[in-house]
This record gives C-alpha cells, sequence and structure tokens, in this order.
C-alpha cells in the first residue's frame, strides 16, 4: 500500500452461493475476460452480508465492495435477497451519508447463467474505482505506515 | 405533579402487589437526577421534575425479569415507544410492568445552561417559560425553551403509547422539522459531509455512554465487547475504528431506533450521535413507508420486512443529497 | 518575580516557541474544548475552566504504541516505538489538573518506570493557569488544591486583559526568560483575594472524608449501599474517560496476518471485560466495577499513598455521567461521619 508503487485498485466481490458464485465461475470457464483485482468471498447467500464484513473489507484496504446475488424471485432460499436489498440500501445509503464516496458500493444480481454480466459488472466497477482512486476514508492506516 | 405521583405510588405500592417502582432520585446536585428503584419507604427520594431527562424503559429490561412479581415504571410519553419496542423484541415482559404515564412539558438540558456562559448553578427555579437561575456569581435568567434537551425539540407528541394509567399533563415541543440538520447534511458535497463527521467523531472517547443507554441497543453481549469479533476495542485507536463504531452501532439499531435522542443526551463530547439515526429513520420512511418503531407492540419493522417492488440499491444515487 | 504580557499577544507568544517545540492547549473543535496541539488555526478557549478529557492526555495518551511486530516469511522484525524526545509545552492547565501529573507520577515512575510517561514528563513544561470563575462541580479545596495558585513550572494569571507569569521551577525559568517583568504584582494579589473568596462558597467545598482511609477498608468494601449506590449506573467509561486520575490501561494487538502493532489504550473498571483472566472475571456485576473504581481512589490509593486521595476534585465526572452518579454520592453516602 506504500504511495510509490503503482496503484491498482483492489475490489472485494460477495458472491451468493447459488447464483453469482457460479455465474463468476461460468465467467471463467467461458474464458471471459474481468481484472485480477476482484477477490470472491463466496457467501451461502446474499442477506448473510454482514454490514461489518463490508466495513472489515474496506478497513484491511479494499477500495471498492460489490454485492452479488441471485436475481430477486431467484433467492435459493426464497426471500433472502430482498431482506439483502433493503439492508445495504440502508447501509450504502449512510455511508454515502457519511461523507464516503458513493461509488465504492454497489449490488449487481447475478445469475448462474449470467457469465457475460458478471465478467461485463466486474470490468465496469473496476473502471469506477479506478477513477475515484484510493480508498483514503475508511482505511486503517496502522501498520501501513 | 411530583406529590401527586408520590400519592398514587403510596397508593399502588401499599398492598404489597408490587415489587417496586422505577423512576428518578434526588441527587446532590439541585438538578442530578439518577434512575433508581424505590419501595415506599424511599418514596420521598423519588422526583419527578424538569430535569428528569433521562429514559428510564432500558432498566426494565434487568428489573422486571428479577423479581416474581410486578414492577412500576414511570415513563414519559418518548419513553413509551423504547418501552414497546422492547416488549416487541421481548427483551420485556409486559405483564410484568404497570406503566405509568407521566405527563411532560419538556426537560432541560444543563448543559445547555453551562453552554450559554452561566457559571457555577446551585439552583434553578421555573416560572412559566422563565428560568430563574441561582448562582456562585449572582441570579441569571434564561428562557425554558432555549434550554430543552435536543431531544425534547424533536418531540413525538403527548400521547403515552403504553401508559396503564397517566398522571399529569403533556405539552408537545416539537420545534418545527426534525429532519432539517439531516437535510443540511445532505445538501453538503461528500467532502463536506465526511469532514463534518470526521470532526465530529474524532472527539469520541469510546466511553460506550451511546450504546450503553440506547434502549435499542439490548444485546446481552454486544460486537464489539466480544473478543473473538475482532473488532472489540476499548479506544478508537485509528479514525477508522471511529467511524466503524458508529456506523456499525447507528445500523444494528436501524429500524428499531424510536428516536429518543438518549445518545445524543449522554455522549459527553456532544457529538450529534441522533443525527445518524435520523437519517436511517428518513431513509426508511422515504423508501419503505412511513414507520416509527415503538408505535406499539408486536410491530414488524422494516428492516425485517420486505415487498417484490421495492427499490433496487442503485436508488440512492438517484435520490436528493449533494453529489 | 512575576513576568507579564497583554493577552492578546499571547498568539504571538504561542508562535514564537511553537517554532521549537510544540504548543498544548485548551482548544476548541467541534463545539468541545479539549488540550489539543496548537496551530495558527486554532481557537484557543483559556476561558473555558474545565476540558472534556482531562490534561492527562498530554503525557499519557488514550492511544499509544509500543511495539510493531513485521513478519516477512520466517524474518521477524522488532520495532519499539519511539520514546518522545522533542521538548513540549502545556499551557492552560488548572490547579486540578496539575495534581494530578502528581499522582500519575507515583504510578508510572516508581519501579518499574514506565518510560514513555517518563520522557513526556521530562520534556514537558506545565505552564498552569489559576481559575478566576470556579464552577458549583468544583471540588479541588477538599484535596488541598489552591486554585487560586496552582503548582506547574510556570503558574499564570489572567486579570483583566494582562496575562501574569510566575515560574516556579528551571523549567519556569527558562520559559519566562524572555518576557517582561511585571510592573506591578497587585492584580494578581487582588484576583488571588477573589478566587479565594469564591472558593469558600464551593458546595462541595468541604467534603468529610473521614474514614475513607487503609484502616476502614473493610468496613467501606462491605458496606451493604454499594448496589443501591450503583444501581443506575449505565456501565460506561464516562467517567473514567474523563478522569483525570484513572489511570488502567489495556494492552492489544492489531494484527493485520504479517504486522502486529502493539498498542495500550486507557481501560475502563466499569467494563465488563476489565482484567478479564482466562477463568472470567472476579467483578461480575456493575456493584463490584463500581465499587472498584471508587474504593481505589479513596481507600486503596491512600492507604498506598501517604493518605494521598486518588481524587483532584475536578467535577469533571460530576458533569459528564450520563445518570448523575458520582463520588460525591459516594463520599456523602458511605463517609464514617453518616453512620454517627
Amino acid at each position: 500500500m506504500s504511495m510509490n508503487q503503482e496503484w491498482t485498485p483492489k475490489i472485494v466481490a460477495f458472491c451468493c452461493n447459488w447464483c453469482s458464485y457460479a455465474g463468476a465461475d461460468l465467467a471463467g470457464s467461458g474464458r471471459m475476460n474481468y481484472p485480477a483485482n476482484v477477490k470472491i468471498i463466496r457467501i451461502p447467500c446474499s442477506c448473510r452480508l454482514n454490514p461489518m464484513f463490508v466495513l472489515r473489507a474496506f478497513q484491511r484496504g479494499a477500495d471498492g465492495v460489490i454485492l452479488c446475488g441471485c436475481h430477486p424471485g431467484d433467492c435459493h432460499y426464497s426471500t433472502g435477497n430482498y431482506y439483502a436489498r433493503r439492508r445495504m440500501t440502508v447501509l450504502f445509503s449512510l455511508l454515502d451519508y457519511m461523507g464516503i464516496e458513493r461509488g465504492r458500493t454497489r449490488v449487481e444480481w447475478v445469475s448462474a447463467a449470467e457469465g457475460a454480466k458478471f465478467a461485463a459488472t466486474m470490468n465496469d466497477f473496476v473502471k469506477t474505482i479506478t477513477e475515484l482512486g484510493e480508498n483514503k476514508k475508511l482505511g486503517d492506516l496502522r501498520c501501513k505506515k | 405533579m411530583q406529590e401527586m405521583i408520590i400519592n398514587r405510588l403510596r397508593e399502588l405500592l401499599a398492598d404489597g402487589e408490587y415489587a417496586g417502582v422505577i423512576g428518578w432520585a434526588q441527587g446532590e446536585t439541585p438538578f442530578d437526577r439518577t434512575p433508581n428503584l424505590f419501595n415506599a419507604e424511599g418514596l420521598d427520594q423519588l422526583r419527578y421534575d424538569s430535569f428528569c431527562g433521562s429514559n428510564l424503559s432500558k432498566y426494565l429490561v434487568q428489573q422486571a425479569s428479577k423479581t416474581e412479581k410486578k414492577i412500576i415504571a414511570l415513563l414519559k410519553p418518548c419513553d413509551c415507544y423504547s418501552f414497546n419496542q422492547l416488549c416487541t423484541e421481548h427483551r420485556i415482559d409486559r405483564n410484568k410492568v404497570y406503566v405509568i404515564g407521566v405527563g411532560c412539558k419538556g426537560k432541560i438540558d444543563v448543559e445547555k445552561i453551562r453552554k450559554a456562559g452561566i457559571k457555577g448553578i446551585t439552583g434553578i427555579t421555573e416560572d412559566g417559560d422563565l428560568l430563574k437561575i441561582e448562582t456562585m456569581y449572582g441570579e441569571k435568567e434564561i428562557s425554558r425553551k432555549d434550554v430543552l434537551l435536543e431531544k425534547c425539540l424533536a418531540c413525538k407528541g403527548k400521547e403515552h403509547k403504553c401508559a396503564d394509567e397517566v398522571l399529569g399533563e403533556s405539552e408537545e415541543t416539537c420545534s418545527g422539522d426534525k429532519y432539517a440538520a439531516v437535510r443540511r447534511l445532505e445538501a453538503m458535497t461528500a467532502e463536506e459531509r465526511f469532514e463534518f463527521w470526521r470532526g465530529e467523531l474524532s472527539k469520541c472517547i469510546r466511553c460506550n455512554a451511546c450504546r450503553n443507554v440506547c434502549p435499542a441497543c439490548s444485546c446481552i453481549k454486544c460486537v464489539f465487547d466480544n473478543p473473538n469479533s475482532g473488532v472489540q476495542n476499548k479506544a478508537a485507536a485509528d479514525d477508522f475504528e471511529e467511524s466503524l463504531f458508529h456506523i456499525i452501532r447507528a445500523y444494528h439499531v436501524a429500524g428499531r431506533c424510536t428516536d429518543c435522542g438518549e445518545c445524543s443526551r449522554v455522549c459527553p463530547q456532544g457529538i450529534p450521535l441522533h443525527l445518524l439515526n435520523r437519517r436511517i429513520i428518513q431513509d426508511v420512511n422515504e423508501l419503505y413507508g412511513d414507520y416509527q418503531a415503538g408505535e406499539s407492540i408486536g410491530q414488524r419493522h422494516p428492516l425485517t420486512d420486505f415487498t417484490l417492488e421495492d427499490e433496487e440499491p442503485s436508488v440512492i444515487d438517484t435520490r436528493g443529497g449533494g453529489k | 518575580m512575576m513576568k507579564q504580557l497583554p493577552l492578546d499577544r499571547l498568539p504571538e507568544l504561542f508562535r514564537k516557541i511553537s517554532e521549537k517545540k510544540t504548543v498544548i492547549a485548551p482548544i476548541q473543535s467541534a463545539g468541545q474544548v479539549n488540550f489539543g496541539v496548537w496551530t495558527e488555526d486554532s481557537i484557543l478557549r483559556l476561558d473555558a475552566l474545565k476540558t472534556v478529557k482531562s490534561a492527562k492526555g498530554a503525557f499519557f495518551p488514550q492511544v499509544e504504541d509500543i511495539v510493531r511486530f513485521r513478519m516477512e516469511g520466517k524474518k521477524i522484525d522488532i520495532h519499539p516505538a519511539d520514546v518522545l524526545t522533542e521538548e513540549f509545552v502545556i499551557f492552560g492547565v488548572r490547579g486540578c489538573d496539575a495534581r494530578s501529573f502528581e499522582l500519575l507520577d507515583r504510578v508510572f515512575l516508581s519501579d518499574p518506570v514506565d518510560p514513555f510517561y517518563a520522557a513526556r514528563r521530562q520534556h514537558g513544561t506545565v505552564v498552569t493557569l489559576a481559575c478566576n470563575e470556579p464552577e458549583e462541580t468544583c471540588f479541588c479545596t477538599n484535596f488541598g488544591i489552591d486554585a487560586a495558585d496552582p503548582a506547574g513550572d510556570v503558574t499564570c494569571w489572567i486579570a483583566g486583559d494582562v496575562i501574569y507569569f510566575r515560574a516556579n521551577t528551571e523549567k519556569g525559568i527558562a520559559f519566562t526568560a524572555d518576557l517582561e517583568s511585571a510592573e506591578n504584582e497587585s492584580p494578581v494579589e487582588e484576583l488571588k483575594k477573589n478566587i479565594t473568596e469564591i472558593l469558600k462558597k464551593l458546595p462541595f467545598g468541604a467534603l468529610n472524608l473521614t474514614g475513607f482511609d487503609g484502616d476502614h477498608l473493610m468496613e467501606r468494601f462491605n458496606d451493604p449501599r454499594w448496589s443501591e449506590l450503583a444501581r443506575g449506573c449505565l456501565g460506561c467509561g464516562t467517567c473514567t474517560f474523563v478522569c483525570p486520575t484513572c489511570q488502567c490501561y489495556d494492552v492489544r494487538d492489531f494484527d493485520t496476518g504479517s504486522d502486529i502493532q502493539r498498542y495500550r489504550c486507557w481501560d475502563s473498571c466499569m467494563f465488563s471485560d476489565f482484567t478479564l483472566m482466562a477463568h472470567g472475571t472476579n467483578r461480575p456485576t456493575q456493584t463490584e466495577r463500581f465499587r472498584q473504581r471508587f474504593m481505589h481512589k479513596l481507600v486503596y490509593f491512600p492507604s498506598n499513598n501517604e493518605g494521598l486521595y486518588s481524587c483532584v476534585g475536578c467535577g469533571r465526572c460530576l458533569e459528564k455521567c450520563p445518570q448523575s452518579i458520582h463520588i460525591i454520592n459516594v463520599i456523602k453516602a458511605l463517609g464514617v461521619n453518616k453512620d454517627a
């Protein structure tokens, strides 16, 4: 993280086990390109995303956090993503209110068949974060100085 | 009113049906009011006046579970919301509490009197809207409505939402739009908002008073006290930790916060913590329909609920607020 | 001999000092006054009697790094944190906070000496300020502190629009060396007399502390009224963190997997995880935690330190406790005179 190295964005993508993780898999097996800056963390359902996970990702150096889950209506557990939708709306809105750049957090619904959408989403998100630059507002500076 | 309350309590406590009453005791200074549990003999120490700003509902979580008998609680109109919310969450057994709604005409913030430059306060007497303040440096006067607690300026009305009986008159003290401060922040740029919150939160000493007083924060073990959570800490050792604590705390009570304003009242550093929760309340109202936590017992709050037609999270890009 | 300076030239003095030394003073930020590093844009608030946090943070900060470990493969680098080597001045300390440094010295400078604290004490110059307008929450008079003539390396008085300085130590003489001599010291004498009169009127100015000592330890400890006193206590750390004499700390690690930052931070005996051990805690309820705090200040500390109480009567806990439970309640409820 030292300033003189060239900065590349670090992205954490939380992917639901049933749709988006499989979508990422499909993107891989279909040999579609998306940047290696994206680190995928598999979660059982999009509604498993504890707000603490988002903040901890930022703490440990993420520049952007994206949540991918099944399309509304397709949740493996019927309703998980509906809850996630409300929760993330409120959380991201609160982060915005506290002055964190709006673009750093995103929710996208990606099904297991949408490998291309997964790759396109990640490409677009990395582009947004590259434009926003390094996350300085929500990072933990300890052990980096 | 105090006399009326004490007389009624004497009647109620006489036959031993109740274990005691949760109320405010006279402290050491003329305006110190300390929550305490009273029995019939201790009632002469009970006070109810303009300094009883603290919300007693959270004490019932502990006290009402301790005894077999019912307990009496004195609750102001705003405290009733917290009480209902705690009952909804099964933290208080409604059947074990006899609620006396006490009238409220707004409570006084001694800190605000001090901020107005009045020093060495040794006594405060009320004369209508005028406060006559005896100090070590002579007598001073100040308008009562200028020194009401911040939470009284967002008064939710004079109705007691859970009272078994009501004693005394209430008055609404709301001063206009309670979202005005939130909107002012929203109108700023992201950079200005960040600076504002950085300035406020950097004062935080992590005393946890906001958390411990909050009736919505009723977890038996808080995630910030749990050594296995990875975020336990006793001091904000880094800027990030100040933000983390307050974001997560505000978010954990989202949908359950009744806007009782205790967090801001108790903050020794005067951080306007209620502005975080009020923003969440505003968001929830605008996106998912008007909702008041603690309005009644048994409500399902907006974040444990959904509709098929809810807005996507990207809606916040297009809603008001500074860009 | 006293020195003097017109009050409006104080920033000039600060500017000059800050060329060589850090100046710490009561500064207003986001509506609250706390001790902080003075810069040109700071809002100096010498009129504020009580900063929210006490001045102890200048010598014993809320958080400070102790050591850093860095792992690269099997190699571990250990970097102990540097102790302070630069000089600093803390300006505008009140008599109560000045006394708290003496109390902290007894803890941190007795064997084994705390090197971080010792370095700050060595390099810090304490400039105290007499309290022109004591508040009703002040009770320093009980502990032999004179708010009209506080201790410290230099003592200051603000009389009208002039600030007077009196050097008390070698450091103080160095601090005041370049200031011009006071022509007339009578305004200071006048002011001191005034303050002394006001101090006589303090509502808690003459508490009866009989019975708070090592000889009555078990009586105080076993008093049944502790649970009554602690009943309203929220278990927050407000009183501890605004207190000038609380000195408990915790040592913690921030671990990233490859680096560890070991730091210490203030701890509070009001917290449920205070001195948590493998077997759990020996203070399971708030009553025991509450008792610990006041027993330490009023009984344990004096019995180990020639009767010196670990309270300086600054009154911050009186103003800041969310539920108005504080040391005055304890002294009045449990004092021996009450039993008589």
